[in-house]
Formats: C-alpha cells, sequence, structure tokens
C-alpha cells in the first residue's frame, strides 16, 4: 500500500511538472492542441464525405461509425498523453546514456521511462471525443444506454491504452539492441494504422482474413478499438461473438503487458551505457 | 608575358559567368548525391511501407463500393479509386519537400544562413540544386518499391493513358515538383519574421493532406467545398496529376489546369525571392 502511495505520488509530481512545462510555453501548447484537433476533424470530415455515398460499411452505420472515430481518439489521445514522448524519449536516453540515471533511481525502472513525461496538449482530442460521443451516441437507432455498457466501455478504452502501450514499449526497447531506431518507430505507426478501421472490412478475401488474423491474434492491435466501440455502438445481444472477442482482449492485454514488460527487461540486460 | 598572363583577370564574359554557374550547380548536385546514398537502404524500406496505408485504403474503398450499391463514387469506380491512392503517391514522390522548410528556418534561427550573404551563392539556387539531387537519389531507390508495388496492383490501372495524357501527366509532376520547392520555400522563408515556424508547417501539412486530395479524390467532395479547393494551389500536388492519369481532366480543363499550375508556380517563384530579399535586409546575425 505504502509503495502504491509512493508511485502515486510520483506519478502526481511527474504530472504537475509537465503541466507547468507546458503552460510556461503556452502558445505552442494552444497550437499543438489545436492541430491536433484538427487532424481528427479532417478525419471525421473524410468518413462524413463518404457516407454520403452510403448509409452504412460493413454493418456500421454513420453514427456508429462516428461512436468507432471517438473511440479512436480517446485512445490515441491517452496514449500520447502518458506514453507517446516517453517512448520517444527512451531510444534518445539509450543512444544518450541518459538511461543510466533512470536505472539509478530507487523506483521501477520502467515506470519511470514510462510516464516522466506527461504531453497535457494530447488532451484536446479526449475533450473532443466526449462531444462526439454525446453528438453520435443520441443518433444511433434502438441503441439504449446503461451503467454497465458505459463503464464496459470505459474499462476496454483502458485496456486498448495498455495495449498500444505494451506495443510500443517492446519496440522502444528494442532500441537498447539497435543503439537507435527509427525506422521501427515509423513501423509502429503503420502497424497501428491497421488498428483504426473496423475489422469487418478486413473480411472476404484471402489476404483480408489473413491480415485480420495475424493483426488480432499475433499482434492484437486490432482489438484495440473495435472492442470497445463495438460494445458502445452495437446492440448488446447480437451475437455471441462480440462477447468472446472482448474476453480475448482481456486476455490480449494482459498477455502484451506481461510480454512488454519481459522484452524490456530483457532489452536492459543487454544495455552498455553510452556515456559512462 | 607569363606573368602579365596570370596579372589579367579572368574572362568575366557570360559564358564565363554561366560555365561558372553550372560547375558550382554541378558541385552542390555532386555532394547532395554522395550525401544522400548514405542511407539508401532505410529509404527503400522506408519507401516500401509508405504503402502500408494504402493497403487499409483498399480494403476501406471496397467495403464502401459494396455497402452503396453504386458503381461510381465521384465518378470513380473501385478500381479507379485504389489506382488514385498509388498515383498520388507518385505526385507526392514529386511535390513533398520533406524538411525543406523546416530547413530553412533553422538556417535563419541559428544564423547559418549567414554564409550565403558572404558566400556568391544564391541560397534558393544552393538549396534547389539539393533538393533536386535529393530527388534523383530518391527516384533511383525508391523506383523499386515503387514498381513492385503498382506491379502488384497492376489490375486496379484501366490500362495507359493516350500519349497526350502521359506527357500531361508527366508535365504536372514536373511543374508540381517546382510549384513544392518554392511554395514550401516561401514557407520557410517566413522564419525571418517567425524565427519559430514548426507549428505553422504542422498546420500547413494537415490542410495540405486534405486539401490536396492526398486523402481521397477531391471529386467526392460537395460543390461549395471544391470550388474552395480549386483556388487553392494544394491540389496540385497530388490530385490533378493522378486525376490526369486517369483521364478525369481532359481537353480545354486540362490545358486550364496546367495553365493554373504554370502560373502558381510563377507566383511562387516571385513570392520566395522578394521574401527573401525583404528577409536579407531585415535579418541582423550576430557573432561567428
Amino acid at each position: 500500500m505504502d509503495r502504491l502511495a509512493t508511485y502515486v505520488g510520483v506519478f502526481l509530481a511527474f504530472a504537475r511538472n509537465s503541466l507547468i512545462r507546458d503552460m510556461t510555453f503556452r502558445t505552442n501548447f494552444v497550437i499543438e492542441t489545436f492541430s491536433s484537433i484538427t487532424w481528427m476533424v479532417m478525419n471525421l470530415g473524410f468518413y462524413a464525405l463518404v457516407y454520403n455515398y452510403t448509409s452504412n460499411i460493413e454493418g456500421w452505420s454513420k453514427h456508429q461509425f462516428f461512436v468507432f472515430i471517438a473511440t479512436t481518439m480517446f485512445v490515441n489521445s491517452l496514449v500520447q498523453t502518458f506514453f507517446m514522448p516517453n517512448m520517444e524519449e527512451l531510444s534518445e536516453l539509450v543512444r544518450t546514456g541518459g538511461l543510466d540515471f533512470a536505472l539509478l533511481k530507487p523506483i521501477d525502472a520502467q515506470f519511470l521511462v514510462s510516464l516522466q513525461r506527461v504531453n497535457w496538449s494530447s488532451m484536446g482530442n479526449f475533450f473532443v471525443a466526449l462531444g462526439l460521443l454525446a453528438f453520435a451516441l443520441p443518433r444511433i437507432e434502438g441503441l439504449e444506454l446503461s451503467w454497465t455498457r458505459c463503464l464496459l466501455y470505459a474499462f476496454f478504452v483502458l485496456c486498448g491504452v495498455l495495449l498500444l502501450y505494451s506495443v510500443m514499449i517492446a519496440l522502444a526497447a528494442t532500441s537498447i539492441w539497435l543503439g537507435r531506431n527509427q525506422s521501427l518507430y515509423d513501423f509502429w505507426f503503420y502497424i497501428t494504422n491497421f488498428s483504426r478501421y473496423p475489422r469487418e472490412i478486413y473480411g472476404g478475401s484471402v489476404a483480408g482474413d489473413s491480415l485480420r488474423l495475424v493483426f488480432t491474434f499475433v499482434v492484437p492491435v486490432l482489438v484495440v478499438i473495435n472492442v470497445p466501440a463495438g460494445i458502445m455502438a452495437k446492440p448488446l445481444d447480437a451475437d455471441n461473438s462480440g462477447r468472446q472477442l472482448a474476453g480475448f482482449a482481456l486476455v490480449a492485454t494482459l498477455a502484451s503487458l506481461a510480454l512488454g514488460r519481459w522484452v524490456f527487461h530483457r532489452a536492459l540486460r543487454s544495455y552498455r551505457s553510452a556515456s559512462s | 608575358m607569363a606573368a602579365s598572363r596570370l596579372d589579367a583577370p579572368p574572362p568575366r564574359d557570360a559564358f564565363g559567368t554561366l560555365a561558372a554557374a553550372l560547375q558550382t550547380w554541378w558541385t552542390v548536385l555532386r555532394i547532395c548525391l554522395a550525401e544522400r546514398l548514405v542511407y539508401r537502404g532505410d529509404f527503400a524500406l522506408g519507401t516500401l511501407m509508405r504503402f502500408l496505408p494504402i493497403v487499409t485504403q483498399v480494403f476501406l474503398w471496397t467495403a464502401v463500393y459494396k455497402a452503396s450499391g453504386q458503381r461510381l463514387i465521384g465518378g470513380y469506380d473501385n478500381r479507379e479509386m485504389v489506382a488514385y491512392y498509388l498515383l498520388t503517391m507518385v505526385a507526392r514522390a514529386f511535390s513533398s519537400m520533406p524538411g525543406l522548410a523546416s530547413g530553412i528556418a533553422r538556417q535563419v534561427r541559428e544564423g547559418e544562413i549567414k554564409k550565403f550573404l558572404i558566400q556568391p551563392v544564391d541560397l534558393l539556387g544552393f538549396l534547389l540544386a539539393a533538393r533536386v539531387a535529393h530527388k534523383l537519389v530518391y527516384y533511383a531507390v525508391a523506383i523499386g518499391p515503387f514498381a513492385l508495388a503498382f506491379y502488384l496492383c497492376r489490375d486496379y490501372f484501366p490500362g495507359w493513358p493516350p500519349p497526350a495524357a502521359l506527357a500531361a501527366f508527366a508535365l504536372s509532376l514536373a511543374l508540381g515538383f517546382a510549384l513544392g520547392f518554392f511554395l514550401e520555400a516561401s514557407m520557410g522563408l517566413a522564419a525571418f519574421w517567425f524565427l519559430e515556424v514548426s507549428s505553422l508547417l504542422f498546420v500547413y501539412m494537415l490542410f495540405n493532406f486534405f486539401c490536396s486530395g492526398h486523402m481521397f479524390p477531391l471529386d467526392i467532395l460537395p460543390d461549395w467545398a471544391r470550388t474552395l479547393v480549386d483556388c487553392l494551389p494544394l491540389k496540385y500536388f497530388a490530385y490533378f496529376p493522378a486525376a490526369v492519369f486517369l483521364g478525369k481532366v481532359h481537353g480545354a480543363e486540362l490545358a486550364r489546369g496546367l495553365a493554373m499550375q504554370a502560373a502558381w508556380l510563377a507566383a511562387f517563384v516571385v513570392v520566395s525571392r522578394l521574401l527573401l530579399n525583404a528577409g536579407y535586409r531585415r535579418y541582423s546575425g550576430y557573432g561567428g
């Protein structure tokens, strides 16, 4: 319990310091918030355009799909706020030898390198997503909101964030072996690109089915958005496969967290300090 | 006799000046070629990965066409839509100028720009030569991944366009390169006034992605938005060449489009030169 209190306290200090830092460069903060919101609004505009030509895409109506996009925004904004800047930093820490200082501190190294910087400006999209959800949900026909649904949704959004984080730390940890990795980081971007679409669209061809299989069971990024969005936007009693997928998402999250931690520690054993 | 010849000033006729300028260009080009080829492996891999998002677009649009029950969306059938995305990749390979504007801004901020004030080298000319070299290397390496991707996707193409359309396509790509260069250079030169332009550039990049037609063919826009986008030079970076290749723009409309593109290019050549001169007058460099 004491340990937990320590960790929470340390994290709050990180969050506070990052906020102070962000507020020092206030114009920059506003512009960053504005541009990440612009990006999502453009995405939304694109899908609004597409839905001018069709009333549904593989069983997702326009407003159901807006819930899907809102889910993407929730997950992405949380990942970008809490983990992304730190994972980018990790590669730099390895290259410059700054990781020494993280390893010497009397606190879990993974915790320290994963959370020491909070990028508050990325939270802008979180609130836009709330607005989008409030707009889209009442417009989905025959959808009833319940507390269970909302809690499950929040829970699986969190699972999605943790799952993406695990993939990230595993990739970032490879920079300990490689000295530096820039293209692997791009690789992460392109992999998660697959997660931003309903998994139904990959059905119906050999290539599509194999993509779906790989990104569900090997690198399970396809459940990150699909599971919470399905819980929120689709009728609950539709069929059993949704429930099975949600169960799988939970298992996948736990497994990814364990695997991410294992890879990180395994990589640390090969760490040769760059500076000393 | 010999001494007097040595003392004589070098010939400064027009031909000599031109030869000297060409010599400078050639040297710059060679330096940049060598510099760029160092990272060719990374280049090839990066280029191939850039096709990955198209994979998801193929699936998305296939699902959209299936659900809509229509054969044409915005005048494109399913296969043309995929071909469009592939062609915008080619157009972007010409028009996108990674690091150009931010590089100029950095040089202004850190004072490196001083060297262009004292050396007999024109900043824009130097950067243009460097960019040509950059692109040449890029094509030399990227042709592999591009050929592979286009070969795998050959069924999506309706066939080769007629020679005239192909020539117009090539011309619009070349103009797209020059327009991209001078537009982005102008953005970078804004650093003489603002110093920190990275957020401005980011916003520009977002709008570029949306309005150039990189994200979707501009034909699916509603009329009012289309009219707005048509007033911008951005559509020549992705949409226009791709639409020309697919035969969506032809006849008088094609001629008008190319003329507009050339006019935009001329405008930004002038703008960038004015900005550079005004910027030099404004600039004050300290220290070494």
